[in-house]
């Protein structure tokens, strides 16, 4: 009898502590249902550059990829954009490509940009926000740091990146 | 038997803890024998107070108290008030950060305020808290309450102990009368008040509305599931409330369909009323403003066909046409779409024409989409602009450059270079609204405005809510719990020989005066003399 009233009561307590932890996983810890995070496999897409060729994700495989999420009219993106090209000509060889999306603005102004500040890695038009809203990409600039098995290594959210990180992240994706 | 139980001379073993016997009701704490007995759960050991051993039935013993409960709910209430001090962060300007924005407007309370999560209250982690202790609260001080309270009703005897009797609120002793007949006659009454009598050696025990006792539980089970339900709303598929704006054209995926859905604005209809309506003429002279009539957007549904990879146009089937209005959502797969907002004559293409500026003749005309402008617009005769810049909400920024805020075109600026037989080079023009300004030199050749082509965005939102039905349900068994244990009162009344006497007691769970009624013609039937309320008496001494 008094064993009964303790397994009740061990059963009841350990429902509730279940029932609202998850609430609180849910609610605090995968707020955004979609976000992709450190250690999921990078979502594949196929978008078009500036030169309108398809490109897509997948075909990296083997490769590093330092997938940047962009836009002209952010400023921190401006800034660190120069700092990734010049490590972008280090690295580019060693089997790491810098793809980088710009989120939904048109062909023109992001083609503007890229000539005035001469940059040489692939950039990628994502029209309807669609590739955005699938890596859950809610401040620019967001950076994914794609390994050779198309792991997402790092998520970096943090305002602008210098040369010196850029560096570092090159490192971490080099096959 | 357990040496902790309590065996009462009536031969009934009550569990530790119990004040009055299940059965015969003597009362098992021998104190003031004088004292009118606790009613209270019949007496019965609250299962929480009987024994402390092992963490789970401390942590057991503390959420039972009522004294805990209140204070959660205090504590529930307080933090709510506070939460009504300065605004919740949904309702501060939506382009304020707040964790700068409470610090600037209301000082170091702000910034506190901010930082123990008020800005947020319903989603801080530590009101959730308290909402999950408070439902652990009602689960498990309704268990150990009802359910002992439950088994000594059940157990409860027709004949009970002298000391039980005379304990009573309502107490009564009778004699030189007929007992038989005084009892028969009694037990006629107490029937026509619509009691259950019971009999045994004699004595009767009649009791009505005993289930007015489960009032309260009842109603925390609704309360209960009225929490699941909110808790619900946390569990993925459960809920969805997002707002999608759609410009007249645009096609766009469906929030919370996983890109298995798209919508398609195909014209977004604001009507006002006829201000020269007879009916209506009138009422829109006073107020002096035009009433609108009708928002609607013309929708098109769509579906997506087969496996696609973000990024790619999707292969959109048609589904069906339908005008969204309000209150008339298009409803897909469980999910509704709303007509709640909408903004008109956002700006879409702006209109040019090549001209010469000192004989005003033109050459050719370009219209610029202003989501998706052309590198180069070819006009007749060797003509041609090309845009070398496209600001789509041109600002000047801290360093003097020009530059967009944002990819929407509420203030679009070029850069032209516009090429004529003459400027095989191309002149340089920058072009915004109402400025013409040409930073290279004079030019000889302009751009001139013609017109806009604007488009009215909507602003629908995509609800779903599969909580709603439960929180209904949960809402109606409270209600069922308010009115069982509102609207009838447990009464009972024990009659047993005593000698040559006859013993008479009552107890209601609320309303005594309804009690002593029922008595008044029950004794009146039978000749027994009317019992005595012992709690006037008391009153009386003191």
């Amino acid at each position: 009898m008094k064993k009964n009233r303790l397994v009740i009561r061990t059963v009841i307590l350990a429902v509730v502590v279940i029932a609202v932890g998850y609430t609180f996983y849910a609610n605090f810890f995968a707020s955004d249902s979609g976000v992709i995070e450190e250690g999921d496999t990078a979502p594949n897409f196929i978008l078009t550059d500036l030169k309108g060729n398809e490109v897509e994700l997948e075909d990296y495989r083997g490769q590093g990829v330092f997938l940047n999420f962009w836009a002209t009219y952010c400023e921190p993106c401006k800034e660190e954009m120069p700092a990734m090209d010049k490590v972008y000509q280090k690295y580019k060889d060693q089997g790491i490509e810098i793809l980088a999306v710009n989120v939904t603005e048109p062909r023109l102004t992001a083609k503007t940009f890229v000539d005035r500040y001469n940059l040489s890695f692939p950039i990628l038009l994502d029209k309807g926000n669609d590739v955005t809203n699938h890596y859950g990409v809610g401040l620019i600039p967001a950076t994914f740091l794609i390994n050779k098995d198309g792991e997402v290594v790092k998520k970096i959210v943090e305002g602008s990146l210098s040369e010196e990180k850029i560096e570092n992240y090159m490192e971490l994706i080099k096959p | 038997m357990d040496k902790k139980q309590i065996s009462c001379e009536c031969g009934h073993v009550n569990p530790y803890g119990t004040q009055i016997c299940e059965s015969c009701g003597k009362p098992l704490h021998e104190d003031d024998s004088k004292k009118l007995l606790n009613m209270r759960y019949e007496g019965s050991a609250r299962r929480s107070q009987t024994y402390k051993k092992t963490p789970i039935d401390k942590v057991w013993n503390f959420f039972s108290s009522v004294k805990v409960g209140i204070w959660i709910i205090i504590l529930l209430l307080v933090a709510s008030a506070i939460g009504t001090i300065f605004p919740q962060e949904m309702y501060i300007p939506p382009q304020a950060d707040p964790t700068e924005y409470y610090k600037e407007q209301y000082g170091f309370l702000g910034q506190l305020y901010y930082q123990l999560g008020f800005h947020n209250l319903y989603g801080s982690w530590w009101f959730m808290l308290l909402i999950a202790a408070l439902g652990l609260s009602l689960i498990i001080a309704s268990l150990d309450r009802f359910v002992p309270l439950y088994r000594s009703l059940k157990k409860q005897r027709v004949t009970r102990h002298e000391s039980f009797m005379k304990r009573q609120r309502i107490f009564g002793v009778t004699s030189g009368v007929n007992e038989d007949k005084a009892i028969d006659k009694a037990k006629e009454a107490i029937k026509k008040k619509g009691y259950n009598v019971r009999e045994e050696d004699g004595n009767l025990l009649a009791e009505k509305n005993r289930f007015s006792r489960w009032g309260p539980y009842v109603n925390h089970v609704g309360l209960i599931i009225f929490l699941i339900g909110g808790m619900l709303r946390f569990f993925p598929g459960m809920y969805l409330d997002e707002v999608m704006w759609l410009r007249e054209g645009q096609t766009e995926a469906i929030p919370g369909t996983e890109g298995s859905y798209y919508l398609k604005n195909e014209d977004f209809i604001l009507e006002m009323y006829d201000e020269n309506d007879e009916q209506f003429k009138e009422a829109m002279e006073r107020v002096n403003k035009v009433i609108p009539k009708n928002y609607q957007t013309d929708a098109v549904l769509y579906k997506q066909k087969g496996e696609r990879v973000a990024g790619q146009d999707p292969e959109l089937e048609k589904v069906k046409k339908y005008p969204i209005q309000v209150n008339k959502p298009l409803k897909i797969d469980g999910l509704g779409v709303y007509q709640v907002d909408y903004k008109l004559n956002e700006l879409q293409a702006m209109t040019f024409k090549l001209e010469n500026k000192d004989s005003g003749k033109t050459f050719g005309e370009m219209t610029v989409d202003l989501y998706n402008p052309k590198e180069v617009y070819e006009l007749k005769d060797g003509y041609r602009v090309e845009v070398m810049n496209y600001f789509p909400d041109f600002e000047f920024n801290d360093k003097d450059e020009p530059t967009t805020k944002s990819k929407i075109p509420n203030n679009p600026a070029f850069i032209f270079k516009m090429f004529s037989p003459e400027h095989p080079d191309g002149e340089v023009a920058f072009v915004a609204i109402r400025q013409n300004l040409e930073p290279l030199g004079e030019n000889e050749y302009k751009m001139s405005f013609q017109n806009v082509e604007t488009k009215d965005v909507s602003g629908l939102v995509v609800k779903k809510d599969n909580t709603l039905w439960i929180l209904a349900f949960g809402g109606a068994i409270f209600m069922i719990g308010v009115v069982m244990g509102m609207y009838w009162n447990h009464r009972r009344i024990w009659i047993r020989r005593m000698d040559n006497e006859i013993w008479m007691a009552g107890h209601a769970n609320k309303n005594w005066h309804g009690l002593k009624r029922e008595l008044q013609t029950i004794t009146e039937a039978s000749g027994l003399n009317m019992p005595e309320d012992q709690a006037d008496e008391d009153e009386k001494k003191s």
